[in-house]
Order: C-alpha cells, then structure tokens, then sequence
C-alpha cells in the first residue's frame, strides 16, 4: 500500500518536473520560464516529497521532508522574483 | 536498479565536468561548476561518505560556487568580464593530457591498493580512546590533528591574501560594497526568514558531528551562509577590519588548537596528541572554536576586502 502510493506521487512529481523542464526549454521570455521553473518543478518537488515519506520510518523523518521542501519553495521563490526584478529593469533599460 | 542510478550519476558527473572546462562562457563554467559540486556530493551519498558529501555540498558546490560568482560580478564591474579567445585544440592539449594522466594514475592507484577492511582494525582499536563517537570527527580533531590545524590556518591565509587586494585608503572602511535592498522587499523578507532555520541547521550539524555525520567545517560555513543572507539581504552591517572582536574570532580556533595541542605536549602525550583523559572535552573546545573561525572566515572570504562605498 505504502509503496503504491510512493510510486504514485513520486510520478506525478517526475510529470511535474518534465512539465517544467519543457516550459524552461520552450517558453519565450524569462518570465515565462521562471514561472514554469518554480511552479512546475517546486510541485513536483512536494510530490516527490509526499511520496517518499510514504517510505519515512519516523514521523521525525517526514518533518525533515517538509521542512526541506518548504526551504525550497521559500528559496525558489525569492530566487525568482530577484531575477524577475533584474530582468525586468535590463529590459526597461534602467 | 541501483546499478543504472549509479551510471547514470557518472555519466552526469562527466558530463557536467566536460561542460565546465571546455569553454561556453565563465558564468556558464561557474553554473556547471556548482551543479557539478552537488553532483558530487550525491555521488559521496552513494559512497556511503555522508561527512564529505555535507563538506562538498557546503564547501564545494555552495561557498566555491558564491565565490566564483561574486569575482564573476566584480569582473563586470570593472569592466574585465571580457572572455578570453577560445584556445585551439593545441593549446588546450597539455591540459587535457596532464588531466589523463593524473585520472590514469589515480585509477591505477585505486586497482593496485588493497581493499581496505571496514571499519579498519587500527581505526576500530583506537576509536574509545578519541574521546568521541563519530570515526570521522576522531580523525580529524585527534588523529590527525596536524591536517586539520594547517587546513585552519590556510584558510586565514586565504583570507589575509583577499584583504591585501584592498587600496590603503579604503582598509578602515567596511568590508565589501554596500547593498542595495528595498525596505520590506522580497530580499528584506527572506533574510528574516531564513536565518533562525540556518542558525538552528548549522549548530546542529556541530552537535551531531560528535556521533553522526556532521562537524565543523560543514556547520561553519552553513553559519557564515546564514551571515551572508542577513547581510545580502542588508540587515547586517559587514564590520571593519579593524574591530577587534572579529579578528579574535578568525584567530580563535587555530589558537585553540595550538594551545591543546601545546598542552598534550606538556601532559606528556606529544604535541598534538589529545591525551585520552581530557580528549573528549578538548575536542569539544576546539571545535567549537573552530566553529566560530570558520564560519567567521568564510563570511569575510566571500564579502571581500574593504571597498570604497561605505563612507558615512
């Protein structure tokens, strides 16, 4: 049951990720590919998350899974908007 | 399946290492340089190396790759970011051959030793006399404390060589450039958010370096990241030079180790040699001054020298 839903989640994960890495590749302007890189991939990256501690053999252990994903959302998201902010004064020519 | 993950992470590895070195720009090497650094440390992961895997993601990929892109900035800056004409495949021969050649003898080295036992009787036999749990941390701060007390002074020495770049006119000025944050801005807020959860990871990678995976180095510099953040994010002034509270700091765990290894010599066990009774609390002692150098030295290394901009 436990490794249905590991293999379950982490998938949806991996399809988030490859949503992510398509949107990297394919979208047009930083903008667009900062969104996709963010979203996409932090979700998929809660997903994995979600699915590994499926795995976790203490409740200590999906804490730590949480608590990393949440430093990555908190980090992925200030990362982005500092570059958006950048790219943005480049093209406003300031 | 473990074995495919395993090619998969090599193949990585090479790949990322090719991208590196063979041109594409220095802030396109500087970006592969990291990943190449986390690369690594999951490769450690797999070699079952936790501590060098916590170094090498800390050290390796994460401070390394700061400093190459803080030199990358201040390259642009002064207008030096010019990249450099590609070399032909003849200049870049000698390279590539040393590079074989080092690789080949490594890999000799590698078949020709033996395997070696785990956990090695010399290691096994001396472990309850270290004073500590972690086989690691015992041969770093007892074993083989000479390496690790040179490593601490070459990093000081690191650090003296960045603040002889600075001008003379600019030495009682703050280290570093000023930055530029928007009050209550993105920036403003993560370097609020993050450094209670940074403080709390890098004591306890300290703790736990006494019996699991974990120590000095690794948790000095997630420390000195978290002093970076608050300071990026402008709510740390970088101090001067001239404060003498910082530079007890940088000198603190080399004269700590000097002092214990000076004692061990005293107490008849030679110097360096922690004697068995006091081992466990002079190890503490010194790494927790090593600690505070560390994290204090790596801080000042990426910051850099003064800089003009800091005039009040």
């Amino acid at each position: 049951m436990n490794d249905l839903a590991t293999y379950a989640f982490t998938s949806i994960g991996l399809f988030f990720f490859v949503a992510g890495s398509v949107g990297f590749l394919r979208f047009p302007d930083v903008f667009s590919r900062l969104h996709a890189l963010t979203k996409a991939d932090n979700l998929g990256l809660g997903f994995i998350a979600l699915g590994i501690a499926f795995q976790a053999e203490s409740w200590r252990l999906v804490a730590l899974l949480f608590l990393i994903w949440g430093l990555m959302l908190l980090a992925a998201g200030t990362m982005s908007q500092l570059i958006a902010r950048d790219a943005l004064r480049e093209r406003d020519g300031r | 399946m473990t074995l495919v993950l395993d090619l998969t992470l090599c193949a990585l590895i090479l790949a990322v290492a090719l991208a590196t070195v063979l041109g594409g720009g220095v802030f396109r090497a500087i970006v592969f340089f990291i990943v190449y650094g986390l690369l690594l440390s999951v490769a450690w992961v797999r070699l079952d190396a936790v501590d060098v895997a916590l170094a090498e993601a800390a050290i390796g990929a994460g401070l390394t790759g700061v400093l190459f892109l803080s030199a990358f900035g201040k390259l642009s800056r002064i207008g030096a970011e010019a990249e450099p004409p590609a070399a032909g495949i003849r200049a870049l021969l000698p390279a590539a051959l040393a590079c074989a050649g080092l690789t080949g003898a490594l890999a000799w080295a590698w078949f020709a030793l033996p395997v070696p036992e785990r956990p090695a009787p010399d290691l096994a036999t001396a472990l309850p006399r270290a004073g500590i749990e972690n086989p690691v941390t015992a041969v770093l701060l007892n074993f083989r404390a000479w390496d690790t007390l040179l490593e601490s002074i070459v990093l000081l020495a690191a650090l003296i060589g960045v603040w002889m770049l600075a001008r003379d006119e600019d030495w009682h000025d703050r280290f570093g450039l000023p930055q530029h944050v928007r009050p209550g801005g993105v920036m403003a807020n993560f370097g609020r958010l993050l450094p209670p959860v940074g403080v709390l990871v890098g004591v306890y990678l300290v703790y736990v370096g006494a019996d699991r995976p974990g120590g000095a180095f690794q948790g000095g510099t997630v420390l000195a990241a978290v002093g970076l953040v608050a300071a990026l994010a402008g709510l740390l002034r970088p101090p001067r030079v001239t404060q003498i509270v910082w530079r007890m700091g940088l000198v603190a765990g080399p004269l700590v180790f000097l002092i214990a290894g000076i004692v061990g010599a005293i107490l008849g066990a030679g110097f360096l040699t922690l004697p068995e009774p006091i081992a466990g609390s002079a190890i503490f002692v010194i790494e927790i001054a090593l600690v505070a150098s560390i994290a204090v030295t790596l801080a000042f290394l990426v910051i850099g020298p003064p800089e003009q901009g800091h005039r009040e």
